[in-house]
């Protein structure tokens, strides 16, 4: 049961990296047409059979999964270092910069998130960077929400009190004795984040906003699928179930990381 | 002799799985006579609660009645099928809990909630039901009870909220009410209101109390008869007179010598090593014997059998196998007597002195958030601390006690007023310049739980503050004097790699100790150090806090409601009430002449142990009022037996009678 529930999501993830990381020198065809093998099924000559254009499956999906990583990781580590320091300070400092900050959030939220991501994409261009970029700057809001709520909570403690007394500056305040206990909550919600940015991959893909034709991403690679989903498809199930996979096993591993950094429940 | 009300035999019961139970009940035997007050005594841990629970058969899911037998008059409770003992419980049976703010329902009316009581043991008409519930608030003393009714649980006061529960417990017309604390989580004028509804509730209906309850003081002003019970088990019971006069167990010994008074000023207080065993495992002899001072090897050996000093006193320990023991050794020789605290101006250098301190809470109502009001929680105050003495601020929750004790460090900042410390208004001062300071003026918490962070190690709580203001950047000499620090409060170095997670309140108070004192500051503010303690651990502390000034010549700012730790620890004492300090004064000025009337009555409220030293409750009516509203001119002529016409006119100035004493009531003169 335990190696199930660890040893599985991180053996997947480790192979996300492996793929990720190798994929460039290894003997593969993404961008192969072969006409031939138009929207061929899996089977003998490519394991996942092959796409409109008669591109290999599984070399794609294998390539595609260095652009989900990047995103993926790259939108929520941009979001979660914004959205911390941002509502970690507004929390602390209160006062007119909490409510400068505050509308400023209010408004982010205000506009629909993949909205205000398809025009920056847009005004910014094409191309991954952007797209993590176009991303991450809608996506900092919820954990600066986040984070300023449980600072709000958390400075009232005593231990908070006793930091200040013994002389404690601003920033040790935040660092030591408020971003360590209010972290937990966010980690949970940037695993989720993982998942929602991979699929926000996809839909700006689709837009043509993301990665290029003919690179391949998981996400362009749904759409392009969707098209052919009666008649061949494992175009989307391929991706589609790495997606699964990949953002099931963040999820159960940002649980097993909350266990994990929450002292007072270890043996 | 006629048979008692309730009758528990060998009960025993454990909590949790199969694996590792806990016996948190093990083999209690009592019995509670009709009408009397049976006292249950011990520490937090030692199953006083579980016992409870397992009378009313209410245990949480993991708790099981493993032997035994309860007999409620002829019924046994534990063959009850459930429906019939839902009949017992409320009906035959009722229960009150310590903390009345979660036991009732907020969204219920007190009315509803107490209807629901009374509809299930008498179904009668909704018209009935109105009158009796009427009735039963009439009864437990709420005042207007037509309007009462239909008010919710929060717009009641934590006294008013218990009355509503024992009228809730009374809807049934109990033969046994079971009081869990009823009265720890309320002041002392109010605890006397309480304690004393329930006596007269007795007298009327006849009922008998179980009342459960750490507080030596309550006990001996309410109960008849008492069991004390330790890791599961009952060790002595004795009828009340009796047992204050002689507590024959050691362990009920030591928790009275542990008891802060003035006569042990000049020693140090008993306390009992260690703590409660964990009852998860079989005990071989007796169950104290590693915290016992009289333990003898037979001891470790042989579980204690009941033993009879006299006919109505059974205990169990081995010291009374052969007879009466010959009498304890004085526990620390500190019989020494009374030390009077002079009551002229200290000799001792003055630290800080704080002139006219005001915090006052900005209301904010409405869409833009306009101030509508100030929330005079400090309204004005003034102090001085000397080296080596402690200054006692005692008063009722919500007086705004705290609240002085943060502004004069500048946790919170004073809307007005001055602290002079060595020469600065700390009021004055900002960021970095604040900062420096703050090594010389320190803070201990009411809750040791909350008062460190919970992912930071021992080591580096301690060190926090020699980190933080740079005082010692080397991290091996850091390390170092925190192992110092760590064995000046009585903890071994080894602490410093642990979790604050993995110590009991008692040394985590001591943790917090240390890290105070790691910046060698001269002034220390102590809220509430040890009210979330028990007695024993108690002693502790204000042992380590008194020797800590002895060695170190401290100033001590002692913020709490418990005036025997006052008269143990403090020099001078002053009193507060809605945000000003009505009376002031050496520690024996105050406490054995009050002149004010406030100070008269929360006095008179105090539950003593000693029978010579009990007064004549002075009974305060109603509650304190909110401090967004004080009252016009005395903010206590509205609660004031002795108010007159000119109490509403002006809030009285001070009236100096002597040196260092002063009062500020029209009615006293100098």
């Amino acid at each position: 049961m335990s190696a199930l529930r660890h040893g599985l999501p991180a053996g997947l993830l480790l192979l996300w990296l492996l793929a990720a990381l190798v994929a460039p020198v290894l003997p593969l065809a993404p961008d192969r047409i072969d006409l031939t093998a138009i929207l061929a099924p899996p089977g003998h000559g490519s394991l996942l059979g092959n796409d409109d254009l008669g591109r290999p499956v599984l070399d794609r999906l294998l390539a595609g999964a260095r652009t989900s990583l990047l995103v993926g990781l790259g939108v929520v580590t941009v979001s979660l270092v914004i959205g911390v320091l941002v509502g970690g300070v507004a929390g602390l400092a209160g006062g007119w910069l909490d409510l400068v900050l505050v509308r400023l959030i209010d408004v982010f939220l205000a506009f629909p998130g993949i909205l205000l991501a398809i025009a920056l994409a847009g005004i910014l261009g094409p191309g991954i960077d952007n797209l993590i970029i176009a991303l991450a700057a809608v996506g900092w809001v919820g954990y600066a929400r986040l984070v300023r709520a449980q600072v709000l909570s958390l400075k009232r403690r005593d231990h908070v009190a006793a930091a200040r007394a013994l002389g404690a500056g601003p920033a040790r305040l935040l660092f030591r004795h408020l971003l360590p206990l209010a972290l937990a909550p966010v980690l949970v919600e940037a695993t989720f984040g993982v998942a929602a940015a991979v699929i926000a991959e996809a839909g700006l893909s689709f837009l043509g906003l993301g990665v290029q034709p003919p690179q391949a991403s998981w996400g362009s690679m749904i759409r392009d699928g969707a098209a052919y989903l009666l008649v061949a498809p494992h175009l989307v199930l391929a991706p589609g179930v790495a997606v699964l996979l990949v953002v099931l096993s963040v999820n159960l591993l940002g649980d097993r990381l909350r266990d994990r950094i929450d002292v007072r429940s270890r043996p | 002799m006629v048979s008692p009300l309730l009758q528990v035999s060998r009960l025993t019961t454990r909590l949790g799985g199969e694996g590792q139970p806990v016996r948190v009940v093990d083999g209690v035997d009592l019995e509670i006579r009709k009408g009397e007050t049976f006292a249950l005594l011990g520490e937090s841990g030692c199953g006083k609660s579980m016992l409870a629970l397992s009378l009313m058969r209410l245990l949480p899911p993991s708790g099981r009645i493993v032997g035994g037998s309860v007999r409620l008059g002829d019924t046994d409770l534990l063959a009850l099928p459930e429906g019939a003992m839902r009949r017992v419980r409320g009906g035959r049976m009722a229960m009150i809990f310590q903390e009345p703010q979660t036991s009732l329902n907020p969204v219920l009316t007190v009315g509803q909630q107490i209807a629901e009581a009374v509809r299930l043991h008498d179904g009668t008409t909704r018209r009935q039901v109105r009158e009796r519930v009427q009735g039963l608030l009439q009864a437990v003393g709420i005042p207007e009870p037509a309007r009462r009714v239909d008010e919710y649980p929060h717009q009641l006061s934590g006294g008013m909220k218990q009355r509503v529960m024992i009228a809730m417990a009374l809807a049934g017309d109990p033969e046994l009410l079971i009081a869990d604390e009823p009265t720890t989580a309320l002041d002392v004028t109010i605890q006397a209101q309480v304690l004393r509804l329930l006596k007269g509730l007795q007298r009327e209906t006849g009922m008998a109390v179980l009342l459960i309850t750490h507080d030596l003081g309550v006990v001996a002003e309410t109960a008849d008869r008492l069991a004390v019970m330790y890791a599961g088990q009952i060790v002595e019971t004795a009828t009340s007179a009796g047992f204050f006069a002689d507590p024959a167990h050691p362990y009920s010994r030591r928790l009275m010598d542990s008891l802060p008074s003035p006569e042990k000023r000049a020693g140090r207080l008993a306390v009992i090593p260690g703590r409660v065993p964990p009852l998860d495992r079989p005990f071989t002899g007796c169950r104290f014997a590693d915290r016992c001072h009289r333990v003898m090897d037979r001891c470790r050996e042989i579980e204690p059998g009941w033993h009879q000093p006299s006919a109505s006193q059974g205990v169990r320990c081995l010291l009374w196998a052969e007879g009466r023991p010959e009498s304890d050794v004085p526990a620390t020789g500190a019989a020494a007597g009374l030390v009077r605290i002079a009551a002229e101006p200290s000799r001792q250098p003055l630290v800080l002195r704080v002139d006219g301190l005001q915090v006052h809470f900005p209301i904010h109502r409405g869409v833009f958030r306009r101030v509508v009001g100030q929330v005079r929680a400090v309204d004005g105050i003034d102090l001085e601390l000397y080296a080596g003495r402690t200054l006692a601020l005692v008063g009722e929750s919500g007086c705004g006690k705290t609240t002085a004790g943060k502004g004069l460090l500048q946790l919170i900042r004073p809307t007005a007023g001055v602290v002079r410390y060595g020469g600065v208004d700390l009021a004055g001062l900002k960021g970095r310049a604040l900062r420096r300071q703050r090594k010389d003026l320190q803070i201990i918490f009411q809750d040791p739980f909350a008062s460190m962070n919970p992912r930071m190690l021992v080591g580096d709580i301690v060190g926090e503050g020699l980190q933080a203001l740079g005082l010692e950047p080397n991290r091996a000499r850091r390390r170092a004097r925190v192992a110092e620090l760590l064995g000046q409060v009585g903890m071994s170095a080894e602490a410093a790699d642990r979790y604050p997670h993995e110590f009991s309140g008692g040394q985590r108070q001591r943790i917090c100790i240390a890290r105070a004192l790691a910046v060698e500051p001269r002034v220390i503010v102590c809220d509430e150090p040890t009210s979330a303690l028990d007695v024993s651990v108690q002693a502790q502390i204000l042992n380590l806090l008194k020797r800590l000034q002895d060695e170190l010549g401290l100033a001590y700012l002692f913020i709490t409601h418990n005036i025997s730790v006052v008269s143990y620890l403090a020099h001078e004492v002053a009193v507060m009430y809605l945000g000003r300090i009505v009376e002031r004064g050496t520690v024996d000025e105050v406490l054995d002449d009050p002149k004010h009337p406030y100070t008269r009555a929360l006095l008179s409220a105090v539950p003593v142990v000693d029978k010579d030293k009990r007064r004549e409750i002075i009974r305060l009516e109603g509650d304190m009022p909110s401090p967004s509203s004080p009252p016009e001119g005395c903010h206590f002529h509205p609660r004031c037996p002795e108010g007159i016409a000119e109490c509403r006119q002006a809030y009285p100035p001070p009236t100096r009678l002597s040196e260092t004493r002063s009062v500020r009531c029209l009615r006293v003169s100098a």
